[in-house]
């Protein structure tokens, strides 16, 4: 039975690299600076549309824990983001002009590029509005989590998504070029998180937060996923199947204890609920590209149409890694 | 007289190329030892690199690969090379690439010189130190290990079992016990020497080379042979996490390694500049202290009891014990009362009053949760909607309490709530349950509701409870239970809560000097009766007269005190 579901999710997973392969006729080279990056360099890997106005805290905030080049996909944009991300002297850009729902949220454009130019290396794979914290974020860079990473035989790091949001109405405080968005969207929260397992993948499924408690209440089934794996050492044979939340072959999903201790983890700050999520919203529900339907998208446009208040009187503010791992939704496991 | 430091080096060489020059500048004589598994490129532009430094010697290259002999007999080659080459040397100290000194090298020096027949190597016997990688003690000195633990992991594991299997063990060769200990260690050149040039060398080395990790027990068991005086310790501090990889060092540790008075320690991040630039160009002031690594020791072993044992009462992205596997399914006590809120009109507010802790209403109820205060949302932004909770009814518990550490947590439960969590609850060590069995009637009792429903809704919460009873009384129930009868409750009520109240540890609680205010139970007997002519035998509520009792006129005439 076990050798058999190997074998599924492997023929599973070369199909993937098909689908990749055949998804990549839909990218455009824009920029190419792939031959800058060397042996053992950390690289980032994002999708991303009309998100010109993070791009530039997103560059800094990536630069300043150490990646060394960026890898991005344009799904057509027509704000000027792909041509800023084309100015970077660290990025490598490329256009796509197909439709995001069919690149499976540009999982296959992405895991194209990586089996192509991420072979060997520390990748981190993370939208533009996600902002990787681990334990020493403040003192270490990515790299002596990765060496860490690397002597002690792990070749995988999970980093569960923590939605972000403002107090008051999300279009309170318009949200400035560069700045640093936590400013804004700076609580979340704590401790309304649901966990299951899945068998088959062996990754964890986690549910909860403002998402759930807001827009899914009566469908909490349906409440976005948000495990995710998105820091791999990654070899040509690996795939992600869903987002980040799932990577083929699945013992890279393996990224939690199950005998009582914690293993070392992350946490990926969300910080789509700005001002800028009502247009962004109703444009993606308008274009009917994300996932299970947009019907994420749905749930969002009609609570955004209300203008609810994300923020409640038990809601934390965003100080640090070390209040993140003292809540409990991360963890430094034996790393010290 | 003086020390010579013989160096192990794999990686990172621009660092190593710093440290020797540190040594060197200190007037330490250094013989390099290359991993022959660095390229001869990389080899030779290092050897130039040094070329300047007279007092710096390269032994012969050996392939080391983790937990074989190549390292021992790296060791060899380069402290037969110091022997020789540096006559004046009285200690050698074996450090590696990545170990940086701490303190001024003349400090070391003057250490050992008042130390000078002292050799300082952690060399203890296996059966009294339980370090274990892979569960092999003794038995790595009774084995061959032909197989790379880490590249034939497989390979290694069966051929242990086999020879376990068929009983294949070694012969210890006469007149040597084994000893483990830290690898880095610092002798004097009497006890060197005397274990290279030792006549049986021949024999040891022969036995050493098929022992499991032979740099952990080689010089720590031939010492014991020559030495005079041996410092069961190592100079270098080296801490190692619960797999037996070596803890590394970064810049944030850097008050904490400088108030740790150790000579050497290991292992550092080569990017680590701050520690580099500091360690290499300050002088400590502190001279002459004993090392003292004590804090740096708390820190590491509770980073490796956090990896092993975790949170108690954590799940979280990455600790999802299987159930057996908690550590605590809760991270703390709290209350569970069944059938209270019933009995007693204003039960909320005076549990709350009388223990001060935080007294939440049916959070299992079927309609909402019913937070303290009816609030919609509670600590760490639990929502009160039902079909969230229910959703996940343990994670709900679990992340309540974890919540809440550090305040105690009361809540009602009952047959009319969702029971997804009836079974966590009774076998929650961390759980206080009482229960009042038969509460549940007197609401139905109190209602004014047509008698047939009535009856059907009896009949369907007593099956619940009694289900719910079952769990509490199995023998997987490990929460502190307390079940009353609804008739024997009411009988002594104030012991009852009084027990309840004791057991819950409130601090400032002597006596409960304030009564909750009971129901009017007049004609409850009768009630009972009713829907027992109705063929619904109400059994959990024990034996209740039919009769009007007494009890409905005596909780308002009794006077609020505690009978002891």
């Amino acid at each position: 039975m076990g050798a058999w579901t190997s074998y599924r999710l492997r023929l599973q997973r070369k199909r993937w690299h098909l689908r990749a392969r055949r998804k990549s006729r839909e990218l455009q080279v824009t920029k190419d600076r792939t031959d800058q990056i060397k042996p053992g360099d950390l690289l980032v890997f994002s999708t991303f549309r009309n998100e010109d106005i993070r791009l530039p805290y997103f560059f800094q905030y990536y630069r300043n824990l150490g990646v060394d080049h960026f890898i991005m996909v344009d799904n057509d944009s027509d704000d000027g983001g792909g041509e800023y991300a084309a100015k970077q002297p660290d990025c490598s850009v490329w256009k796509a002009k197909g439709s995001y729902r069919r690149s499976r949220f540009g999982v296959d454009w992405l895991n194209h590029l990586q089996r192509k130019y991420a072979h060997g290396h520390w990748t981190l794979v993370v939208d533009p509005d996600e902002f990787f914290v681990y334990p020493f974020c403040d003192t270490r860079p990515i790299r002596a989590l990765t060496d860490w990473l690397d002597a002690s035989d792990i070749r995988s790091f999970g980093a569960m998504l923590l939605d972000m949001y403002p107090k008051g109405r999300l279009d309170a405080v318009p949200y400035q070029r560069g700045q640093n968005p936590m400013e804004i969207a700076s609580w979340f929260d704590s401790g309304n998180y649901t966990i299951s397992k899945n068998h088959l993948f062996y990754n964890l499924w986690i549910q909860g937060g403002p998402r759930a408690r807001m827009f899914f209440k009566d469908e909490p089934w349906r409440a976005p996923a948000l495990n995710k794996t998105p820091l791999v050492k990654w070899d040509k044979n690996y795939a992600y199947v869903s987002s980040t939340h799932m990577v083929l072959p699945r013992g890279l999903n393996l990224v939690y204890d199950e005998w009582g201790g914690e293993k070392a983890s992350g946490v990926l700050l969300h910080t789509k609920f700005l001002d800028t999520f009502g247009a962004k919203a109703a444009e993606e529900l308008d274009r009917g590209q994300h996932y299970a339907g947009s019907h994420e998208y749905k749930a969002y446009a009609e609570g955004i149409a209300q203008h609810p208040d994300l923020w409640c009187k038990w809601s934390e503010k965003y100080i640090n890694w070390r209040q993140l791992e003292i809540l409990g939704l991360m963890s430094k496991g034996n790393w010290a | 007289m003086t020390v010579g430091v013989v160096m192990l080096v794999h990686n990172a060489l621009h660092r190593a190329e710093e440290v020797i020059r540190h040594w060197s500048a200190a007037a330490c004589p250094v013989v390099v030892h290359v991993d022959k598994n660095v390229s001869k490129a990389t080899y030779d532009a290092f050897v130039q690199s040094v070329a300047d430094l007279p007092d710096v010697l390269f032994s012969k290259r050996h392939r080391c690969e983790w937990g074989t002999w190549g390292i021992v007999a790296a060791s060899q080659s380069a402290s037969t090379l110091m022997l020789k080459k540096f006559p004046d040397v009285r200690h050698v100290y074996l450090a590696s690439g990545s170990c940086l000194p701490l303190r001024p090298i003349n400090d070391l020096k003057d250490y050992l010189a008042r130390r000078p027949r002292t050799d300082f190597i952690e060399s203890a016997t296996t059966a009294d130190v339980p370090w274990t990688q892979g569960g092999l003690d003794f038995e790595r000195f009774t084995l061959r290990f032909p197989f790379s633990w880490r590249k034939q992991r497989f390979l290694f594991d069966r051929y242990v079992e086999f020879q376990r299997r068929f009983k294949m063990y070694r012969r210890i060769p006469d007149g040597i016990v084994p000893h483990m200990g830290s690898q880095w260690w610092c002798l004097t050149r009497q006890t060197l020497s005397a274990i290279l040039e030792d006549p049986d060398r021949a024999v040891y080395d022969g036995y050493f080379k098929r022992v499991w990790i032979p740099d952990e027990s080689y010089f720590q068991t031939l010492v014991r042979l020559y030495s005079q005086n041996i410092e069961s310790r190592s100079l270098t501090l080296s801490k190692f996490d619960y797999q037996g990889k070596p803890h590394i060092f970064y810049d944030d540790h850097l008050q904490l390694l400088r108030r740790s008075d150790c000579f050497v320690a290991r292992k550092i991040w080569p990017d680590a500049d701050r520690l580099y630039e500091n360690f290499l160009n300050e002088e400590n002031p502190l001279k002459g202290a004993e090392p003292n690594p004590g804090k740096i020791d708390r820190i590491f072993s509770k980073a490796v009891e956090r990896r092993t044992r975790g949170r108690a009462g954590l799940f979280m992205q990455s600790r999802l014990p299987r159930p057996g596997h908690e550590n605590g399914f809760t991270s703390a006590p709290y209350s569970v009362f069944e059938g209270f809120a019933e009995l007693f009109e204003d039960f909320e507010p005076w549990l709350s009053r009388m223990t001060g802790t935080r007294v939440h209403g049916h959070l299992y109820a079927k309609d909402r949760v019913e937070f303290e205060g009816r609030q919609a949302t509670f600590s760490g932004a639990l929502c009160d909607n039902a079909k969230l909770r229910d959703h996940h009814a343990q994670l709900f518990l679990v992340n309540l309490i974890w919540n809440t550490r550090g305040e105690r947590q009361c809540f009602q439960f009952g047959p009319t709530d969702s029971q997804f969590a009836s079974w966590d609850l009774a076998k929650d060590p961390n759980a206080q349950i009482s229960v009042i069995s038969g509460a549940w009637a007197i609401p139905l009792f109190q209602s004014n509701r047509n008698f047939s429903d009535i009856r059907a809704d009896a009949a369907e919460l007593q099956r619940i409870e009694s289900e719910h009873l079952a769990a509490l009384r199995s023998p997987w129930a490990k929460a502190r239970i307390r079940i009353w009868t609804l008739a024997d409750f009411i009988e002594t009520p104030m012991e009852a809560l009084q027990t309840v109240l004791d057991e819950m540890g409130a601090k400032n609680l002597r006596r409960v000097t304030e009564a909750p205010k009971m129901a009017d139970l007049t004609g409850f007997g009768q009630f009972l009766q009713n829907l027992k002519n109705q063929g619904m035998h109400p059994y959990l509520m024990g034996d209740f007269p039919t009769e009007a009792p007494q009890v409905n006129e005596r909780p308002s005439r009794r006077k609020p005190y505690l009978v002891r």
